[in-house]
This record gives C-alpha cells, structure tokens and sequence, in this order.
C-alpha cells in the first residue's frame, strides 16, 4: 500500500463537443472510506466516475490509483487492479439469470477461451465451481439467492442496484465506485443497502459514491466533495458541506 | 421421393451449418453478419479449387480457418463500429465476395463456375450408393459441429459472448476485453461458415456464383429468428422449418388450382415471410429458449447436472 490517497485525480478536463463537463476537477479518495460526490445536475459527476473509470478518456489531467497512473487504462481492466463500478441506470445483463450474472464478473476464467471451453472442460468446471459458493454467498449477503435461477431483467430497481454490487464485490475490488445506489430503490432496500454499504467497509472495502439523496450521503459517507459546473467546490464532512454558503447556491442556482 | 427427401436433408444440413454459425456470432454475442453469404462463399470456392490437389479434408479444413481469418480480419477492422454500421460494413463484404468471384476468372472461372468438385469417401459411395454415404457425412458433420457448439455456448464463454450482447459497457467494466472476445466469436462463427460452404460445394459438385446470393444470408437469418436467438437446439429445428416450408410448399401447387405456378412461386416466399412474422407475434422468443445455466448445477459440484 502506497502512502497517500487511493486514488486521486488531477486537474482533469473532459469537453463533449462545446460542453465543458470537466473544467480542471482534481480531488481525492482515501482508503478505508466512504467517500461521496454531490453537487447539481451537469457538475459532471457522471463524467468523472467515467473518466476514473477509464470508460471516457479525459482531455487534460491524471488518474492515480494507488499511486500508479491510470489515466490511459483501458475499462477492463480496472477489476485487475482492484477497482469495480456500479452504473446509474441499472446495466443488467437482463437475459442472463441472476447467478449467472454474478459468474461472468471473476477474473481470468479459463473457460473463457475458445479452444479452452470446449476442452479444458474439467478445469473451468472446477473454477466455476468455486466461483458459484463465492457467488451464493454473496446473494445470500444480499437476500437474493432465492431469485438465482430467475432472469435478471425481471428484478426491481432496488434488487437490480444489490445485483449490481454483488457483482462488484465478486471482483474483490479494494474500492467500489458506486453511480446513484438509491436511485430508484424503494425505502426498505435503501435500509439495506446502507447496512451492506457499512458491513462492506468495516471489512476494509473503500468506497466512491456519486448521488442526489442525501439522507444516504449523510449516513454513508465519511468525507464528501462537492462539485459544480465541473470542478469541486468545496470538501468535508456533510455536516460541513452542507452549512456551506457556496454549496446552497450552486444547488440553488442563486447568483454569488 | 427417396432421393428428393435425401436432397432435401442435405439442404437442411447446409442450412444448419449457416445458422448455427449465424447463431454464434449473432444469436449469442449479438454481432449483425449481413454477409454470411460471402464467408460460405469463400469456403465453397477454397474447397472446389483445394480438394482436387490436396484431397477433402484438407480443403474442407483450409476452407474453414480461411474464412476464420477473414472473419477476424474484418472483425479487427469494423467491430468497434456500432451495431448498424457492422451490418453494413458485412453487406458490403458479401457483395464485394461475390464480384471479386465473378470477375477473377483465372482463379475461380467467373461465371464459367468450376465443375468436377470431388465428394468425400466418392470410392465408398460408388460401392453402396453415393446419396446415403453422403447424407451420412452431412449429419455427421452438423452432429460434430452441433456437439462443438453447444459445449462452447453452455461454457463461461458463450455466458460472456450473451453478456457482451446485452451490454457491452458494463462487460467491460467487469474486467472482460470485450474486443477480443467478439473477434474470437466472429472467427469461430466463420469457420463453421466456411465449412458449410464446404459442404455445399461436396454436395453440388459444381458451383459458380449465382449460388451465392444474399438470400442464403437472409435464409441464416430465418433460421436463427424462428430457433429462437441463442438456442443452437432452436436453430436446428429452425432451419428444418425454414427448408420444410421452402420446399414443402412447391407441393401446393397440386392442390391449389385456383392459381397457376408462375404465381404460387411468387406467392411461396411471402408464406415463408409471413410464417416468421407470425411466428415473432406469437413466440417472440423463437421455438426454442436460451440454455441457461441453473445454480444448483454448480453448487452440487456434480458434473453430470450440466
């Protein structure tokens, strides 16, 4: 483990055609905690998740993971270097089953390969074995092993959002990027997703968390950084934020 | 009667060849191939012209990893396309197949079309029958390719290949080199295209290029939607459809007076049409489903459950 923050990005830029969506954003991300992004519609929360994710590639600026420059990283592979992502509007891979969305996501199956899944049988059928007591437990984590066989594209929002972070954590990532985890998830489910959310980092896991409900935000996250016409605004703990004079009027569009 | 069922079951297995390598690249990794045509061409034309000098199976073999290749080649060109722009640039592949057979007439004889194709095990066939030692081969080879298949759409592989299909974004946020694995998909899917092609140039023993126009692509097509996207045990039966009603309803013009056969033969393709947009309103799904792989299979650690 390096000194200094998990991750961190420097001065990044990102335009879309006349659209400024990243104008010089740095912050960061300590290990160990929860860590959310706040601010207005267009802050460019969305891009930044994106760009340190390798998903978009940034104009100007650096990504640092543990140190090591991961700017110009392809998106698959991040999970390789312990880092996993949720998505805002729930991705399923709907006509997969539940279970077998979970089995896609661990690393270097052998049964992956051409030639390999027709004759290296006996040895993927061995990781995929493993791979399933992982997957089950996972779900039984998450109360939706009795929904295995069932396809995913049939789940609600809220079952498809826990889905979606089991499938994270089978990457046994270090840090989970999550886009929205409340979005469109009905009240008893938000309980459980902030319960799991705490379990997963008292067990070490760090989080990223881009989101609009600050009820989660407040009871989630340790540090949060607020952004705004894509640069942070300001940093610190909600109850600092959340007094803050600059960030009422960014959210309230108020003239400064 | 006897021979036409042969001839028919043959046409089938061609057919199924096609469509199980369409279902493949498009049924599972959800890649558009508007040029199937063009790749079973490729290995028709590279059997007829290998078989004589090198034997059958080497040509039926050079065939497939000859399509395989170009399969990959134009997959590392346009796959990172978006879908409708990959059915386009395949279009376009297809047609480009087609002239540059028709017009390089010092390898393929253009229009001319080559002749005297051999068949395998012709020495066999001459001693009990030609047709049933053929037909013999043609179900064994869908058989082996059918068997080949199914292993590789059950294993993680053909999981992954479904996964990219319904989106690709989040696959490679799980850590999966989406690139990589559709080209494979798409090279796989060539070669059994390939070998199709193959076949069908054993069967015809003469080939040229009017048997290589799009309407074996959309034939492909046909098949794979009315199996059911996916399901290579669907396609199978799909295909058995597709040429039942093809040929079966050249027969209605016994029964039918009412119209001559000039019009009933027009008429035979808008059945089929209509049979498949029947077929998408009633069973969406296609005839068969998907094979999904149930947790239980994996938690009992029991081999035998798969």
């Amino acid at each position: 483990m390096t000194a200094g923050p998990l991750l961190e990005v420097r001065d990044v830029a990102k335009r879309f055609g006349g659209l400024a969506a990243l104008d010089g954003c740095s912050l960061a991300l300590e290990a160990g905690q929860v860590t959310g992004l706040i601010g207005p519609n267009g802050a460019g929360k969305s891009t930044l998740l994106n760009v340190m994710t390798g998903l978009v590639r940034a104009d100007r600026g650096s990504v640092l993971f543990e140190g090591r420059d991961v700017t110009a990283v392809s998106a698959h592979r991040f999970p390789a270097l312990g880092m996993a992502r949720t998505f805002q509007i729930v991705r399923e891979l709907g006509s997969l089953t539940v279970f077998e969305n979970l089995l896609v996501a661990p690393r270097l199956q052998t049964g992956e390969g051409v030639v390999a899944s027709i004759f290296g049988r006996r040895k993927w059928w061995a990781e995929e074995s493993a791979n399933a007591q992982k997957a089950k437990a996972l779900l039984d984590r998450v109360g939706l092993f009795r929904l295995a066989d069932h396809p995913s594209g049939g789940l609600s929002g809220g079952q498809k959002k826990l889905l979606d972070l089991a499938r994270a954590l089978l990457l046994e990532p270090k840090l989970i990027l999550l886009d929205e985890p409340g979005a469109g998830v009905a009240p008893p489910l938000k309980i459980e997703m902030i319960r799991l959310i705490r379990e997963l980092k008292a067990e070490g896991v760090s989080f990223g968390l881009v989101e609009h409900d600050m009820h989660l935000v407040g009871e989630l996250c340790d540090r949060v950084h607020v952004m705004a016409e894509g640069k942070r605004l300001v940093s610190g703990t909600f109850e600092e934020v959340s007094k803050d004079r600059r960030v009422v009027e960014a959210y309230l569009g108020v003239a400064a | 009667m006897i021979a036409y069922l042969v001839t028919i079951a043959i046409l089938v297995s061609i057919a199924a060849l096609v469509g199980l390598a369409l279902n493949l690249q498009w049924g599972q990794a959800g890649l558009v191939n508007f040029g199937v045509v063009g790749f079973v061409a490729i290995g028709a034309y590279a059997t007829a012209l290998l078989a004589p000098q090198i034997g059958w199976f080497p040509a039926m073999l050079v065939a497939g990893a000859l399509s395989a290749i170009l399969s990959a080649g134009l997959a590392l060109l346009s796959i990172r396309l978006e879908e409708n722009y990959l059915a386009i640039v395949t279009i376009g592949f297809g047609e480009v197949v087609r002239l540059v057979i028709l017009n390089e007439g010092w390898l393929t004889r253009g229009a001319l079309g080559i002749a005297d194709i051999p068949r395998p095990f012709a020495s066999l066939g001459q001693a009990i029958g030609g047709d049933t030692v053929f037909i013999v081969f043609a179900l064994a080879l869908v058989a082996v390719v059918f068997a080949l298949l199914e292993c590789m759409a059950r294993s993680p592989f053909g999981r992954v290949l479904r996964a990219i299909r319904d989106d690709a974004t989040v696959t490679a946020a799980l850590g999966k080199n989406v690139f990589a694995l559709r080209v494979r998909a798409f090279a796989v899917g060539g070669a059994v295209m390939g070998i199709a092609g193959a076949l069908h140039a054993f069967y015809l023993t003469y080939i040229d290029p009017s048997q290589f126009t799009p309407i074996v692509t959309a034939y492909a097509f046909m098949a794979v939607i009315a199996g059911g996207r996916g399901s290579n045990f669907g396609l199978l039966i799909g295909a058995c459809s597709i040429m039942a009603l093809l040929e079966g309803t050249r027969f209605l013009k016994d029964f039918v007076t009412v119209i001559d056969g000039v019009q009933l033969s027009a008429l035979r393709l808008g059945l089929i049409g209509a049979g498949i947009v029947l077929l998408l309103i009633l069973r969406p799904q296609g005839l068969a489903p998907e094979p999904k792989r149930r947790a239980a299979d994996l938690l009992s650690n029991d081999e035998r459950a798969a």
